[in-house]
């Protein structure tokens, strides 16, 4: 029988494991990837021609990464793979997509969104300057090109990937000026019983702090960034910041990796009409889904950190579970025994991903503090005194009114890395509760899409 | 400037010639269009509203502050455009004229 048609979009952990369960059930599913290869962020290859050992660019995760990438090698003649295919749209059951300069319409059956994260970001004053990069962004220069942002990176933010990315710059000979951490050291004794729910990630977090001070890199805790010094023209010339004590310090440096964990990327989760709800946990809305990534939407399912921030492991075991949710819903035979190992790994590792979120925590207070000069829009350079004056002069508190009038969240980013912070910004200025604020809405395309484009088959 | 970016490894690829804002630069097969620019200086682009240069922020596709044009005034996403044989880079965007329908 001709089974459903099921489009993955997204080819990392939570995407391949996804594919994998639907193959196994004798589906053939479209996988469709932004990425010129399988991998995701987290496992992303780098080029043909570059030669560093699975060990070089993963560190403790290479034998994860290596095992996922040969399960999608295996994958690749019974699943339809489309890679740098850009999502900009779903509508009435539809998949738009550019592909190779085309537009493509792939209608489906049912839709897997694997659609992944990206860093979360809080304003610094400064945080324009060339040589300002995302966490995220520092990790992919080294992972995928190796290279280093710069000659001497300052890593400032919170969250796991601000030791790991710091300790690879380390490893890889990069010169690595601090890192400064919003969290106190406090919250992660607190959160301590959690984060036992993965010993041996615990231990890995530990052992990358230790590596940094062994190499005597100084390491705050506890930090309130002040600014990003530096100029429109030369880019960034250092950074200062208040450590926990109140004390101000200055660091030169000629390139920040910033970021404050992460924010799943729910675009594509919101043109398809999935219902959100906010979590107070992470101040941030996500979408609705049951505990096997059904959304609300009957067809429209939901694995990996663009649903919830979870990591990658958890992704494997989601996009298995979106899988046997999607062969369930079109009746084919599952084994509740499977449906609940899965679920049972899931469980621990979201117990780990509350220690995290309890460690290292997004510093909503920062937005209070900011300077007006500050810009909070890189897109369009609107500071943080604009988007104050829109809200106490238009009375607009909601996201999407007061980015109409201020911009902020309308610039080529669409708002991936303004909305969490310009939300916060709103909420403190007409002092209410985050989550009236609402969400910035999803709008089609996703991404800028070029002028001349053609229609397929036109 | 000098380059932004700073190679930590994978050197003994094959080199390859592009040219940015007409000057030749040197550059390694495999390298983004985003590497082979800023190894070599210190942006990519002006920003538009006034604030300096652009240098990239994500580079995986997501913030599009990497753009940069090609003398055909094609527009690409330098972190995740793989450089070719000859490209011919502006890091200045080029002058848009608006059809006259009046």
């Amino acid at each position: 029988m001709a089974g459903p048609r099921v489009i993955i979009i997204g080819a990392g952990p939570a995407g391949v494991r996804c594919a994998e369960t639907l193959v196994a059930a004798g589906i053939r599913p479209t996988i469709i990837d932004e990425g010129r290869r399988d991998g995701g962020q987290i496992y992303r290859r780098q080029p043909d021609n570059f030669t560093r050992s699975y060990s070089t660019l993963y560190g403790t995760e290479a034998a994860k990464a290596a095992v996922l990438h040969s399960c999608f090698d295996a994958l690749r003649e019974r699943v339809d793979y489309l890679p740098e295919t850009l999502v900009w749209n779903i509508s009435e059951r539809v998949v738009y997509a550019l592909r190779l300069g085309k537009l493509v319409e792939l209608p489906f059956d049912a839709l897997v969104l694997c659609t992944g994260a990206t860093d979360r970001l809080m304003p610094v004053k400064g945080w324009n300057f060339a040589g300002t990069y995302s966490l995220g962004g520092a990790q992919v220069a080294l992972k995928s090109q190796a290279c280093a942002i710069g000659r001497r990176t300052a890593f400032i933010g919170t969250g796991p990937l601000l030791y790991l990315v710091a300790a690879q710059y380390l490893k890889a000979g990069a010169g690595v000026a601090a890192v400064l951490d919003t969290s106190p050291w406090s919250l992660r004794l607190a959160a301590l019983p959690k984060l036992l729910a993965m010993p041996r990630a615990l231990f890995n977090g530990m052992a990358l702090t230790l590596a940094l001070r062994r190499a005597g890199v100084p390491m705050y805790n506890g930090v309130t960034p002040l600014e990003i010094t530096g100029s429109g023209e030369g880019g960034v010339s250092g950074l200062s910041f208040k450590d926990a004590r109140g004390q101000a310090h200055s660091l030169a440096c000629d390139a920040v990796a910033l970021g404050y964990h992460l924010r799943p990327e729910t675009q594509l989760a919101d043109l398809a009409r999935c219902e959100f709800q906010f979590d107070a946990a992470t101040r941030q809305w996500l979408p609705r889904i049951d505990p096997d990534g059904r959304s609300s939407v009957h067809g429209v399912y939901l694995a990996g950190d663009g649903a919830r921030i979870l990591g990658a492991n958890a992704a494997e075991a989601s996009g298995r579970l979106a899988a046997l949710a999607v062969l369930k819903d079109s009746g084919h035979p599952v084994e509740t025994d499977v449906v609940d190992g899965q679920r049972r790994i899931l469980a621990r590792l979201e117990r780990f991903a509350q220690g995290l979120r309890q460690s290292f925590p997004w510093p909503a207070h920062f937005a209070a503090n900011l300077p007006d000069d500050a810009v909070v829009c890189r897109c369009e350079a609107v500071t943080v005194g604009e988007l104050r004056r829109v809200v106490a002069q238009t009375g607009a508190t909601e996201s999407n009114r007061a980015k109409a009038f201020s911009r902020v969240g309308m610039g080529r980013c669409q708002g991936r890395y303004c909305g969490n912070a310009a939300a916060e910004i709103i909420a403190h200025a007409a002092d209410v509760p985050i989550d009236q604020v609402g969400r910035l809405r999803g709008q089609a395309p996703v991404k800028p899409l070029p002028i001349a484009i053609a229609e397929d088959g036109a | 400037m000098s380059g932004r970016f700073v190679r930590l490894a994978e050197s003994a690829r094959q080199a390859v010639t592009i040219r940015v804002d007409g000057k030749p630069v040197q550059a390694l097969l495999g390298d983004s269009v985003m590497v082979a620019v800023l190894t070599a200086g210190g942006h990519l682009r002006e920003s538009e509203f006034g604030d300096g240069h652009r240098a990239g922020f994500c580079l995986m596709g997501a913030c599009q502050d990497c753009w940069v044009w090609t003398a055909d005034g094609e527009r690409l996403r330098a972190c995740s455009t793989p450089l070719t044989e000859g490209m011919d880079i502006s890091t200045r965007q080029p002058e848009t004229t608006w059809p006259d329908h009046a």
